[in-house]
């Protein structure tokens, strides 16, 4: 057994009184135990959004349903929305930051424990504010709720003119909470990357997770604060009597716009880049091959990274800019898809040659893999903005956008779940469920998701809470509520597994997958200073060159 | 199913037909250099997705590991530099052929002069109803848009200047072009020549609260007698009827005058659709219920009935005051 | 579970990482950057745009005395750092003392401008475009410089109880990091509001 490790069989430690074990999991500054916190958390808002969905879904099944009223149906689109970005998608990728990075580096936590643990609980309690809304929100003219304004909360429709009582504040005082606790963790990891790397580890060794989740903490600082700047505004135009969105005082409604993609666009990387992660570890492990083209795709992504904060007016192709400022952002968005695609072809480059095992990681990120060509060439369709012209505020964005979230991240989020809860559990999910589970969704996210594209075609526009019969919606809707009910289940199945083989799964051992990388030569779940000595590493692939003393990494590299 | 050139649903109750809101049926220039520049995009996508396809699947089938494989490891392949270059120029140059075939596209849609025969249109967006003025004709009128068929040897397009008395809205009417927003302090502009008579139909596009859902388009395309005679029937000052001076008398000592502005009347409010030519429309409340004595009494007395989260308020009215007001409506041609 | 036969190898050469205290603080400030300068996108796209009321040319006095307080500092606080460096803990602390002075005048001269501007002026936050974006910059500034000598008296306070030396100056050029920042930032809004926007 290699010294740096030391196990606790399971049995010995001594039972604690369950106020104890709380206290812990309240005060704790582990970067392990903060990442599971942000996982759960995100899964109870996963639950919760996922109800929101089937909410619109069930109002939309058919034309001129009543199953809730307007009002109802326009906050369960802006919560439903508001909660996948912020409180689920954001959250469970930071989890996996953290809780991963520092043991891929070989440093024993995140360079600042307690700014961790605060931006966590700043990102929580975010969430808690935000449901508040349905309670608090009424204000002094009983007219709120929880938020109605959609996810955008566009100019003028949040100013206090067309948004009285209290809702949309709750809206942007949720995310600006949340988003100051997001800008502390992207320190956390750059600091961490950048200062606590064990000996050995340049820059040009660390895994691909590690430098996919710099990439995305650097983006982070540079694209959340935009949305921190323009709710601010927001707050002064709504208590201060400011104007800076107020079109009756000369203000602009575009600028908003500007502010909010500026965002906005970015913030779609800052999700999908932690998915190229994850998909960049599992592949290779499940093709038994190193991933193809290690500094391309770290190349690739900082170039996505940059090309991705130019492009963020093609959501803003319909408001009329002018004809050289549509051609600009068209030219950028059609580029920013060469990076992407190159990463694509290095996967299955990387899969070429190898020796594929189709365990359930393997089976989501194949997923992974084809929903994500889907998705980014529907994206290069509507990069054309003439044809977004057509095809922008319809469901066919609605289908692009859900294509990359459903499709590719939380795909990828699932694939990462199966290959690391063995890890943070000590315990392997059942692959029989596993396989229930990928089957289910797979069919269910494709009778939903491909369908949705037609409606768009065929002139639906999105946030509507009804429509009217005789344009050729009614069948597809249902059928795209039909889908979306099987993924409902297959959800179920997943949780199910989660919790089932927390108790009676089979024991994982350090290292269940024949992996790499350096959380994989340490106990599962780790010990909570995880290394008893700090490595040292010489190649990319650590526990390659351990294993195969014969024909180590650090020959070629 | 969306392939069909033709796409006509159904027949309006005044026998024009109603064609769909198809993106691949266009009938107007601007969406047909849409239409066909998204077929060219959809074919190289296609042809992007099967080649990748084929490989992913390929790959998935070819290199699965089989039960002799145990115990060894594949040959440990880094990368490529090659391989890279190639993928990477080749999808430069896709990226090229794509941009400059939109770029021509933008620049003849957005760009397009206004020639002199052009019908000029101001569309101003309210929630949740659609106000169309035609300046040169002085005509102003609400939810129901009628423009000239344009003959390509004669064109007669229709440029509607596009403003918002509120938040932002979008004007898509799919079969006759792209959408453009309707932005407050951000007058955008837009143009179509129809090439086929009928009604086409669309809706608001961009969120702009409780009833964006019913915020319908309807837009007549008429050939030129129809469109002339139409014109010269909105022009025609409000039909004063003294048959229904009870019920106009009731629609001027309530509120309506504050939001209504009725030919014949003193009322001039802009808050609400102008009435003086109600009954030539054929739909209510922007679309949401068809012009029926009826359904005008339902929606008068209890607008939420109809369009719940419609800004009009329910005037309370006595029955028989009710009954008067629609009476008089009734006589709005 | 794979047996895992050998140990990592060692490697005899040094291992330098940058300080993660300077790491954070320069990530900070990129976010902050990023903040102020949607600030100022803002306050430059509604010039000359107000509908209504006084116009930055009509109210506005440069402060070049307050600019010059805030800048100097910049000067006193990296003389602080440099004599903790050496133990000089007496001159440090003047110099400290010093640096919070002269960030206090500015605040004194922000404030005594505000004071003008609204009750000579009548220009408020809601007055028009300009009074919005003009109170928001100036005071986003001001507010990130009130929060900077917040934790420059507690050092402060440290320093007097005489727990400062030598160990602590790393944390010190942090937290002078911090301080360079919100003087640079205030080049930029006095380059824009009294310069380009008049």
């Amino acid at each position: 057994m290699s010294s740096n490790v030391i196990t606790v069989p399971v049995g010995q430690t001594e039972a604690r009184p369950w106020v104890d074990e709380l206290h812990q999991w309240l005060t704790t500054v582990d970067h392990k135990r903060l990442g599971i916190l942000y996982i759960v958390s995100a899964l109870l808002f996963l639950v919760i959004g996922g109800v929101e969905a089937l909410i619109i879904r069930i109002q939309l099944m058919h034309s001129h349903n009543n199953f809730v009223s307007p009002e109802v149906f326009n906050r369960m689109f802006t919560m439903h929305g508001t909660t996948m970005i912020f409180f689920v998608a954001m959250p469970v990728l930071f989890g996996f930051a953290n809780y991963l990075v520092p043991l891929m580096i070989g440093a024993r936590d995140m360079a600042f424990p307690r700014l961790n643990a605060f931006s966590f609980w700043l990102s929580f309690l975010g969430g808690l504010l935000l449901y508040f809304s349905f309670v608090g929100g009424s204000g002094l003219y009983g007219a709120g709720s929880a938020p109605d304004v959609g996810w955008w909360s566009y100019a003028p429709l949040g100013a206090r003119a067309f948004s009285p009582g209290h809702s949309s504040d709750y809206w942007t005082l949720a995310l600006l909470v949340s988003g100051f606790g997001s800008i502390g963790t992207a320190i956390n990891i750059i600091a961490t990357i950048l200062s606590l790397r064990c000996p050995g580890m340049k820059l040009n060794r660390m895994p691909l997770l590690v430098w996919l989740n710099l990439v995305m903490a650097g983006m982070v600082l540079l694209a959340i604060t935009p949305l921190s700047a323009a709710q601010i505004m927001l707050l002064i135009d709504r208590y201060l009597g400011g104007h800076f969105f107020d079109t009756q005082a000369g203000g602009s409604a575009v600028l908003w716009m500007h502010f909010f993609w500026i965002f906005g666009h970015p913030e779609v990387y800052i999700l999908i880049i932690p998915c190229f992660a994850f998909m960049s570890e599992i592949i290779p492990v499940f093709s038994r091959k190193p991933i193809f083209g290690y500094p391309v795709m770290v190349a690739a992504t900082v170039c996505i990274a940059f090309v991705s904060m130019s492009v963020w007016a093609h959501h803003m192709f319909t408001i009329g800019m002018n004809s050289y400022a549509n051609s600009f952002f068209t030219l950028t968005t059609m580029a920013v898809g060469v990076p992407t695609g190159i990463k694509i072809f290095n996967w299955i480059g990387t899969m070429w040659g190898g020796r594929i095992q189709f365990k359930t990681p393997m089976l989501f990120s194949i997923g992974f893999l084809f929903q994500f060509l889907i998705a980014g060439l529907t994206g290069i369709m509507m990069a054309a903005s003439p044809f977004d012209w057509q095809l922008s505020l319809s469901y066919f964005v609605v289908a692009h956008f859900h294509y990359v979230i459903v499709g590719g991240i939380l795909f990828a989020l699932f694939a990462a779940f199966y290959y690391w809860y063995p890890k943070m559990t000590g315990r392997m999910l059942s692959e029989k469920l596993g396989k229930w589970h990928f089957w289910l969704f797979l069919i269910g996210f494709h009778l939903t998701f491909d369908l949705m594209h037609i409606p768009g075609i065929l002139g639906m526009p999105r946030r509507i809470y009804t429509y009217e019969p005789g344009r050729g919606w009614d069948t597809l809707n249902l059928l795209i509520t039909i889908g979306a009910f099987i993924q409902a289940i297959a959800i179920l199945v997943f949780v199910a597994n989660l919790i089932l083989s927390y108790f009676e799964g089979a024991e994982a051992g350090n290292d269940p997958w024949d992996a790499w990388t350096l959380e994989w030569s340490t106990s599962s779940p780790p010990p909570a200073y995880n290394f008893a000595m700090v490595p040292t590493v010489a190649s990319r692939r650590p526990l390659w060159d351990q294993k195969h003393p014969e024909d180590p990494d650090s020959r070629y590299e | 199913m969306f392939w069909s050139a033709r796409s006509l649903w159904a027949a309006a109750p005044d026998g024009s037909s109603v064609h769909g809101t198809n993106i691949f049926s266009p009938a107007s220039t601007p969406a047909k250099s849409i239409a066909d520049l998204s077929v060219f995009v959809l074919a190289i996508t296609g042809i992007i997705f099967v080649v990748v396809f084929a490989l992913l699947i390929y790959s998935v089938v070819k290199f699965r590991e089989r039960a002799m494989h145990a115990g060894r490891e594949p040959a440990q392949v880094y990368g490529s530099m090659q391989i890279e270059l190639a993928w990477t120029v080749i999808p430069i140059l896709i990226v090229v052929v794509l941009f400059l075939a939109t770029a021509r596209v933008i620049h003849a849609v957005q760009d397009a002069p206004e020639p002199a025969s052009a019908l000029d249109v101001i569309a101003i967006g309210h929630q949740y109803w659609w106000e169309f003025r035609y300046p040169k004709l002085g005509i102003v009128t609400a939810n129901e848009l009628h423009i000239p068929l344009s003959d390509p040897s004669h064109p007669t397009p229709t440029f509607l200047q596009l403003l918002s008395a509120d938040t932002d809205h979008s004007f898509w009417v799919p079969e006759l072009a792209g959408k453009t927003d309707l932005i407050p302090n951000h007058p955008n502009r837009m143009w179509m020549d129809p090439r086929r008579t009928g009604v086409f139909v669309g809706q608001c596009a961009q969120y702009c609260g409780t009833q964006h859902a019913k915020m319908l388009l309807r837009v007549s395309v008429d050939g030129p007698e129809d469109f002339a005679s139409w014109v010269r029937a909105q022009q025609k000052p409000a039909v004063e009827d003294a048959g229904v001076i009870a019920g106009r008398r009731v629609f001027e000592r309530n509120a309506c005058m504050n939001c209504h502005a009725a030919g014949g009347t003193p009322a001039d409010g802009r808050f609400g659709p102008d009435l003086t030519h109600l009954m030539s429309r054929a739909t209510i409340a922007a679309g949401a219920a068809e012009n029926t004595h009826d359904n005008l009494r339902l929606w008068i007395q209890n607008p939420s009935a109809i369009k719940p989260g419609s800004l009009m308020p329910a005037m309370k009215l006595s029955d028989a005051d009710l009954d008067a007001v629609v009476s008089y409506m009734e006589t709005l041609h | 579970m794979s047996a895992v036969t050998t140990s990592f190898p060692n490697t005899a050469a040094a291992w330098d990482l940058p300080s993660r205290g300077k790491v954070a603080m320069a990530g900070l400030i990129i976010a902050e950057s990023a903040i102020f300068t949607i600030f100022v996108v803002a306050y430059l796209f509604y010039l000359g745009k107000s509908i209504t009321g006084p116009t930055p040319s009509q109210v506005l006095e440069t402060p070049i005395l307050y600019t010059i307080c805030l800048l100097s500092s910049s000067l006193t606080i990296h003389l602080a750092a440099k004599s903790l460096e050496r133990n000089y803990t007496r001159l440090f602390l003047g110099l400290w003392l010093l640096t919070i002075a002269l960030g206090g005048l500015f605040l004194y001269g922000t404030a005594q401008e505000w004071h003008r501007l609204i009750y000579e002026h009548g220009l408020t936050i809601s007055t028009n475009l300009f009074g919005t974006t003009y109170y928001s910059l100036v005071g986003l500034h001001a507010f990130h410089v009130t929060a900077g000598l917040v934790m420059l008296a507690i050092v402060a306070v440290f320093g007097l109880a005489g727990r400062l030396g030598v160990k602590q100056s790393g944390r010190i050029d942090v937290l002078s990091m911090y301080w360079h920042f919100v003087d640079a930032i205030w080049v930029v809004v006095f380059t824009v509001v009294y310069v380009l926007g008049r």
